[in-house]
């Protein structure tokens, strides 16, 4: 019988062998993947510096679209990181999905449970109710 | 390319095809990075709703603004650079297992080393970073009648009439300059002549709501309509910081010197019960503590697993082996480091 496990045409397959020239190709996206997560990172902290929560309100509109600017930029980082460097996006799609797919579902249930609850909270907090 | 590799019937997938065609080693490493990656988002989750549902929390470029040796006013810069320091060191690891693809085991080597270094400077960056959060500012916060306060700078008179900054001392009877950070929450009421003046000069929002200098103001109660209010109050919302600076000869420094000497509680630093950042909410720096130091101590572990596969490349045990793939699964579990690093970075230092 042979291990079919070992024995694919996937990248990174336990036995794999890269050659020089697949070496170069791969480390020209890995300089790619540090320039662009350095570049989100120097933008995330000038807008930290520049828009800052002290002057812009806790509840305003302005620092909401700063928060969501924040959110969307760390999931495109946390995609980066995963899908290359880990290179999740690298092996069969059955094993991404089963991975990712339960994760999401259950982050989406945490977040949901937060913000509604701590809403409750602050608002029985607030109201004395 | 691959070669086929005949195994014992005993010890081989007995299904059609494997569902996943991924090595035993790197599919249980995955596992484990999901049931620890739950745990963080539990750890962040707690963390939100705990911030969500109280009506003030600390900026945190007003908690996190100093560097190592240097005076003055660096907001994040320092948790930035150990945010690059870990994504570099991502980068190194990244490199050394594209070396070991090619079996090329010099670089491995090169690459590993630098990673394992990359993560001494930020657990060590860390450790500067807790040492600082738990010693606190110069002079702490205290309680006035106005609220709690940063003594956000002091500076006393000698003898011979010479200024100098005081450090650490509290309540000294000569103090020559005074500046007062208050630091009460996100909410007051502006009333009376106060609430008047800001009504009718401050700017207004689309909302209809004031721009003031300490934030955006929200109208509870006029008297009066237009041109006419007579009497109005004024709650200011995301209000976090007011400053008070006096110093002898200001017409506000028995005001301001007379809050400061009739404070009834002081707060120096932080720890589990009290912090001087958040002196109403204590869990700010349990949150800080827990969540930094569980990742942490990921990272502290990071680097001894680095630094054994890194002894195993040198001696030699995957050029028998055959393949680097060893290298391929530690350096998941240091990407993963860094992967949760990118979210504490966002949930706890930017918003």
């Amino acid at each position: 019988m042979i291990r079919d496990d070992l024995n694919k045409d996937a990248e990174y397959a336990r036995a794999a062998y890269h050659d020089d020239a697949h070496g170069v190709q791969i480390r020209k996206k890995i300089w790619k993947v540090t320039f662009l997560l350095t570049l989100i990172t120097i933008v995330e902290v000038a807008v930290g510096i520049f828009y800052s929560r002290a002057e812009l309100g806790g509840e305003s509109m302005g620092w909401l679209g700063i928060k969501l600017f924040y959110i969307i930029l760390t999931i495109v980082k946390a995609g980066y990181i995963v899908l290359s460097f880990m290179h999740l996006g690298d092996e069969t799609k059955n094993f991404k999905y089963m991975i990712l797919a339960p994760y999401a579902l259950f982050i989406m249930y945490l977040l949901f449970i937060l913000i509604f609850e701590s809403t409750y909270v602050l608002d029985a907090l607030r109201t004395g109710m | 390319m691959a070669q086929a590799e005949e195994v014992e019937n005993s010890v081989a997938w007995g299904g059609d095809g494997s569902p996943f065609r991924i090595s035993y080693g790197k599919q249980m490493m995955w596992f484990f990075l999901v049931s620890d990656a739950l745990t963080f988002g539990g750890l962040l989750a707690a963390y939100g709703f705990a911030r969500h549902s109280v009506d003030s929390w600390p900026v945190a470029e007003k908690v996190f603004r100093a560097l190592p040796a240097m005076d003055g006013d660096y907001p994040l810069i320092y948790v930035a650079l150990m945010t690059f320091i870990l994504i570099v060191s991502s980068v190194t690891m990244v490199l050394a297992v594209e070396a070991g693809h090619r079996k090329h085991k010099k670089g491995v080597i090169k690459w590993l080393l630098f990673t394992v270094i990359g993560g001494f400077v930020f657990v060590g960056s860390q450790a500067w970073e807790w040492s600082h959060f738990i010693h606190g500012s110069h002079h702490g916060a205290v309680l006035t009648e106005e609220g709690w306060a940063y003594v956000a700078g002091m500076e006393y008179v000698h003898e011979d009439g010479s200024e100098q900054v005081v450090m650490n001392d509290h309540h000294h009877p000569e103090i020559a300059s005074l500046k007062l950070q208050f630091i009460d929450g996100g909410k007051y009421l502006l009333t009376g002549a106060e609430a008047l003046t800001a009504y009718q000069t401050a700017e207004k929002n689309e909302a209809g709501n004031l721009l003031l200098d300490d934030g955006v103001g929200t109208v509870v109660k006029t008297a009066g309509a237009g041109a006419d209010v007579s009497a109005v109050d004024i709650m200011v919302e995301g209000k976090l910081y007011r400053e008070v600076e006096a110093k002898i000869g200001d017409e506000n420094w028995e005001k301001v010197l007379g809050l400061y000497e009739g404070a009834t509680d002081h707060i120096q630093g932080a720890n589990l019960t009290e912090n001087e950042y958040a002196p109403d909410v204590p869990a700010y720096a349990d949150f800080f503590f827990f969540i930094t130091g569980f990742h942490g101590f990921h990272v502290f572990s990071g680097v001894l697993f680095n630094l054994l596969i890194l002894l195993q490349v040198v001696k030699g045990v995957y050029d028998k082996r055959g393949h680097f793939e060893m290298v391929e699964k530690v350096g998941l579990y240091w990407h993963f480091v860094d992967l949760v690093w990118v979210f504490v970075f966002t949930f706890f230092y930017l918003i």
